[in-house]
């Protein structure tokens, strides 16, 4: 979808936001029972810079200094992170944990935090943008991914028919929405029958989980079985040998 | 390993991931947890004809440091890149979901990750990168509850992709010469875009942008160390009471540094600009020179900080 379409939907009852550099959108809108959220976001499919990911992560702490405990919204649609000699020269990596820890510090003071997924996401930026947040919602269009096929043939050796083969029999490594879905990194996935603004108000009115649940939802969902047993097994015998 | 050497005089580069996390304890105080007898190994694996590890490339456990209870981790670099697979990035998000539970009762004191990581396992890619944003948001939860969680960076693998973040979440960062700590790995970027914007085959150059000399000079990592389990044993002795708390007066000060790095150095497309722009000594030498030289080097103003 394209971003426009996206804040119609999502924000009939007004925003302010306005574009920024490096890709980056950042304002406030209207959202029922809400009041004004923060929004603020990456757009055009624009890969994730230094530039970027230290605009975003300051809106984030901007937001949280303000104190209060409006929601934030991350609306979502880059390429993946900058793949730059510049970027990783100068710490990409501290960059993109800055700006998820800066949305996991927000949490931490009572912000509901929401990424909204309208487009593509991929590997690093992926992380520090979308699985940030509490929540991750995916909208039409929206075409998730660690790592395309292509790329994944290569460094596997596998033929491209086979992994796409593969692909079918399990949600593990496939990009797309319904994997990650399957997996538990979606928590929703909208359709277009329906405007967004009465399921983000819905989302926003729901009691947050306090703890990170996304290993529980992919044995839920089936399609990620081990993940939760295994992290309870090593906390069980962590708090034995205590 | 040399038989002669005592667990801690070991390269931490040579050493596996075990004898790492031994050498880095008090003698003989390690305790694995769902060790490799269990074999919880990856299910995922087989379908790509690959054999997997009974500890599927991860060690964890607890032991002593210094005579106090930590938690530890530590990846093994030399089975499929130490890359995070489900059951792989499963056991760190326990331990580290543990040591938040425990926080309360004073255990443990500490959280050490001996990161050795191409980033995500490819053949569970989905299950990998949910891994470590879980891993990401239990070490925010583990600081947040006031237990220190140091990366300690040294092995084959380096740590990039989710791995280079996962580092930069961390309280404190210990890195040796051979440390490379990056998202995108050299290879991926030259593929993507052209040999002309990074020549991977040039290993002076990945050094030189992603390499433990460059993060540590530009404030990227916290403490250099010469090459033995030893050294990062002290290291990590040392930063342990010092660690920065999770707090947004912490942030709002990365935030900072973080911009001036961009305002100082974001036209640099080598580090070699870098140090000659923060006016280092004989900037041509900074790679080459030994560790003892290079300790000897006072780091550009911003670098020691506690905006992490």
């Amino acid at each position: 979808m394209m971003l426009d379409e996206v804040l119609a939907s999502l924000f009939p009852s007004g925003h302010t936001l306005e574009r920024g550099l490096s890709g980056t959108v950042h304002g406030t809108a209207k959202v029922e029972g809400q009041g004004d959220v923060t929004v603020i976001g990456i757009a055009g499919g624009t890969p994730l810079s230094v530039d970027g990911a230290m605009l975003l992560a300051g809106h984030v702490l901007a937001a949280v200094e303000a104190g209060g405990r409006a929601p934030i919204v991350v609306l979502v649609d880059t390429s993946s992170q900058n793949m730059a000699r510049r970027d990783e020269l100068l710490g990409l990596n501290e960059y993109l944990a800055h700006l998820a820890k800066s949305l996991l510090l927000a949490a931490v003071h009572g912000h509901r935090t929401v990424s909204v997924l309208f487009g593509h996401a991929a590997a690093g930026a992926f992380i520090a943008t979308a699985l940030s947040s509490q929540s991750l919602v995916a909208l039409p269009g929206a075409e998730p991914s660690v790592m395309d096929l292509p790329s994944i043939s290569r460094v596997t050796k596998l033929p491209l028919e086979n992994l796409k083969e593969l692909a079918k029999s399990t949600p593990i490594f496939a990009p797309g929405v319904e994997p990650l879905f399957a997996t538990g990194a979606v928590a929703e996935t909208w359709t277009a029958d329906q405007p967004f603004a009465p399921r983000l108000a819905a989302l926003l009115r729901r009691p947050v989980p306090t703890s990170d649940l996304r290993d529980r939802t992919g044995l839920e969902r089936k399609g990620r079985l081990l993940a939760q047993k295994i992290a309870e097994r090593v906390a069980a015998e962590a708090a034995a040998h205590a | 390993m040399s038989n002669l050497l005592q667990p801690h005089e070991v390269d931490w580069y040579e050493a596996s991931a075990r004898e790492r996390a031994a050498g880095l304890l008090d003698p003989k105080s390690f305790t694995e947890f769902l060790g490799p007898e269990q074999r919880a190994m990856s299910p995922h694996l087989a379908r790509f004809n690959l054999t997997g590890a009974f500890d599927d490339g991860i060690v964890v456990g607890r032991g002593h440091l210094d005579g106090q209870e930590v938690f530890v981790a530590a990846q093994e670099g030399r089975f499929l890149g130490g890359a995070f697979g489900e059951v792989h990035g499963a056991k760190l998000v326990g331990l580290l979901r543990a040591a938040r539970d425990g926080a309360e009762t004073g255990v443990p004191r500490a959280v050490l990750l001996m990161l050795d990581t191409g980033g995500v396992r490819l053949q569970e890619a989905n299950a990998g990168e949910l891994a470590i944003s879980e891993v990401i948001r239990a070490i925010v939860e583990v600081r947040s509850a006031s237990v220190p969680v140091l990366a300690l960076v040294g092995g084959r693998a380096g740590a990039f992709g989710g791995g280079g973040i996962i580092t930069a979440c961390c309280s404190r960062i210990v890195v040796s010469e051979h440390a490379r700590v990056s998202v995108s790995g050299p290879e991926v970027i030259e593929t993507n875009k052209g040999v002309e914007e990074f020549d991977s085959k040039d290993r002076a150059l990945v050094w030189r942008v992603c390499g433990a000399r460059t993060r540590y000079l530009t404030g990227g990592a916290d403490r250099y160390v010469k090459g033995r389990i030893q050294d990062f044993r002290e290291a990590a002795i040392a930063l342990i009471p010092h660690a920065p708390p999770f707090e947004l007066g912490t942030l709002k000060a990365e935030q900072r540094r973080l911009a001036e790095r961009l305002q100082r150095f974001g036209d640099c497309r080598d580090a070699l600009e870098i140090w000659r722009k923060a006016g280092l000594p004989e900037p041509e030498r900074i790679a080459e020179i030994a560790d003892d030289a290079f300790l000897a080097i006072q780091r550009p103003k911003g670098a020691d900080h506690d905006a992490r």
